[in-house]
């Protein structure tokens, strides 16, 4: 594993985490700021399955498990949220 | 560019015991049942949980959010270390994850008292039901992620793993990072999401 690679990771999540704690202060509401939040959640949790967890070196069976499962659950959440604006 | 090619990686097998990946997969199934349910459960309440998320204390979430992605950093070093023979070092990254990860459970239990002292339980209402028994759920998996860590700490020290031993350490260190990928979705929607 490049320590590099983890460092640049560590720092996207940090600055990925700033961006969702800042949607917040700011009272963002409503399905803009759901999508924008799905999306950093979803980009955050897919460098922890591919680098932290190291299955980007793995083959493509367990990857597309764990990054599906980041996609089921974002898109069961987005449905809720528009059900819920409806 | 040899030295930085993982030795025990050398087929499509996921790093550590398959074991734990069907467990991995187990635990993150029913934390996608719990997401799903709080985020339809939400819908029938939106006024109730808009107004309660908003008396969460959101720099507590954003701050253990911060400790749970430097824990899962310091482990993935430590593995890294580890893999390069460098025990010592390994050791000493295993440690600052622990280290992180107990200060998660000393920030979580915090904001738990608060809300205790506050006289919030279970049946306050449908919001709280769900916060409370979703991040508790979680808060043990994060108990049971710091023993597994506690006791690669202590092996790794012994040196029970190295670049041709790699199994133990990388299945504890995918049990961690599942705990901090858990937290990654429940943050913000349980937290900032409205």
């Amino acid at each position: 594993m490049d320590i590099r690679r983890l460092n640049t990771v560590w720092v996207i999540l940090m600055l990925a985490t700033g961006a969702t704690w800042e949607v917040g202060e700011q009272g963002f509401a409503g399905q803009l700021a759901m999508a924008l939040l799905l999306v950093l959640s979803f980009v955050k949790g897919r460098l922890v399955v591919l680098d932290f967890m190291g299955l980007r070196r793995a083959g493509p069976l367990w990857r597309s498990l764990l990054i599906g499962w980041l996609l089921l659950v974002s898109a069961l959440i987005a449905i809720a949220y528009r059900i819920a604006q409806t | 560019m040899a030295e930085l090619t993982h030795p025990t990686h050398r087929s499509s097998a996921p790093p550590g015991d398959l074991a734990i990946w069907v467990f991995i997969l187990a635990e993150l199934l029913a934390f996608g049942v719990f997401f799903a349910a709080y985020a339809f459960g939400r819908a029938h309440n939106v006024a109730l949980f808009n107004e309660m998320q908003a008396t969460l204390d959101r720099q507590a979430g954003a701050i253990n959010t911060v400790l749970l992605i430097t824990a899962s950093a310091c482990v993935a070093r430590a593995v890294e270390a580890v893999g390069r023979a460098r025990r010592v070092s390994g050791a000493r990254w295993l440690l600052a994850g622990i280290l992180c990860g107990g200060g998660f459970l000393v920030v979580k239990g915090a904001e738990y008292a608060e809300k205790f002292a506050a006289g919030i339980n279970l049946s306050t209402n449908t919001f709280y039901m769900f916060y409370l028994s979703l991040t508790f759920f979680h808060f043990m998996h994060v108990i049971l992620g710091l023993v597994i860590l506690i006791a690669l700490w202590f092996k790794t020290r012994q040196g029970a793993y190295g670049p041709a031993d790699m199994n133990g350490i990388e299945s504890g260190a995918a049990y961690w990072h599942m705990v901090d990928l858990v937290w990654i979705v429940l943050f913000p929607l349980v937290y900032v999401m409205r």
